[in-house]
C-alpha cells in the first residue's frame, strides 16, 4: 500500500480493541481481518474497531469489517466502532452497519459499553 | 476567462492497486479550493474512490486506464471517471441488503453525490457525478 497502513490491538478486559491508521481498502481490511481472525481463535469475542486515524473505508474494506460483524454474532460476542469521521459514520449508515454493531464516540465509552 | 466557463483539469490513472488515491489528492485540492468543508471533501473523496474501483473492477476493459475529470462550475463541482471497458446496464438498480458484502459501491456514491448519472456503451462507461458548493460542512 502505498499510504501508510497500522493496526494495533490490546485487550481491555473481555475486549480486544483493535487500532486502524490509514486508509481501509481490501489490502488493509484483510489485514485488519488477519488481526480480528488471531484473537478470535484465542477465544475472544468482542471487539472495539477504534478508527481515529482513519481517513476513508471503501465499500470493499466495509465489506471485511461486515465479514468480522457476522462472525462476532456466530460467536455471541460483539462489534463496535469507535472515534469515526462523519464520512465513515455516514458510510457505515449507508450500508446498514450499524443495525448490527454500536458506534460510540470515544474508546472509553466502547469498552464500557 | 469568462467566470461561466469551467476550469477543467484531467488525469489518467492506471489500473492497479490503490491508484485510486492519487486522484483523491487532486479531488481533495480541488474542493477545498471551492470551498467545500472537510465533510463534504470526504463524500467527494470516497464518492471517486467507489467510481474508480468499479471502473478497475466491473468495467472489463482491455485497456488499463480510466480518465478522471474535474470541472469547476459556478455551482458545483463536477467529477468524471471514464473507463473503456465493455459498459453495463445503468438501468438496473442495485438491490443491497443490510450486511450484504458487495455491491454497495453504486449506492454510495448516489448517496453521497447530489447527481450521479452513467453514460454506458460497449465501447466504455462515462460517469458523472457532481456535488453542488457547500452545504455540507
Amino acid at each position: 500500500m502505498s499510504e501508510v497502513f497500522k493496526v494495533t490491538a490490546r485487550q481491555a478486559g473481555k475486549f480486544i480493541v483493535i487500532a486502524v491508521e490509514g486508509y481501509i481498502n481490501n489490502l488493509a481490511g484483510e489485514k485488519v481481518l488477519d488481526e480480528f481472525n488471531r484473537w478470535t481463535a484465542e477465544g475472544y469475542r468482542h471487539f472495539v474497531l477504534n478508527l481515529e486515524k482513519t481517513q476513508l473505508v471503501n465499500s470493499i474494506g466495509v465489506s471485511i469489517l461486515i465479514e468480522m460483524i457476522e462472525k462476532t454474532q456466530e460467536l455471541n460476542g460483539s462489534m463496535a466502532f469507535c472515534c469515526l469521521l462523519p464520512i465513515i459514520a455516514k458510510t457505515f449508515k449507508i450500508m446498514g452497519l450499524t443495525q448490527y454493531a454500536r458506534v460510540y464516540e470515544t474508546e472509553a465509552e466502547a469498552i464500557a459499553g | 476567462m469568462s467566470a461561466n466557463v469551467p476550469k477543467r483539469f484531467e488525469l489518467e490513472i492506471p489500473i492497479a492497486c490503490d491508484k485510486e488515491l492519487e486522484a483523491t489528492k487532486v479531488a481533495e485540492r480541488v474542493a477545498q479550493e471551492m470551498q467545500f468543508g472537510p465533510d463534504c471533501v470526504a463524500e467527494i473523496k470516497l464518492a471517486l474512490i467507489e467510481g474508480i474501483i468499479n471502473a478497475f473492477e466491473h468495467s472489463g476493459s482491455a485497456i488499463q486506464k480510466v480518465l478522471v475529470e474535474f470541472a469547476i462550475h459556478d455551482e458545483e463541482l463536477e467529477v468524471v471517471v471514464q473507463d473503456f471497458g465493455q459498459g453495463f446496464d445503468a438501468s438496473s438498480k442495485p438491490n443491497v441488503r443490510p450486511l450484504q458484502r458487495r455491491g454497495y459501491g453504486r449506492v454510495l456514491m448516489e448517496s453521497l453525490m447530489d447527481e450521479v448519472k452513467y453514460f454506458t456503451s460497449p465501447q466504455g462507461t462515462r460517469l458523472v457525478m457532481k456535488k453542488r458548493r457547500p452545504k455540507c460542512a
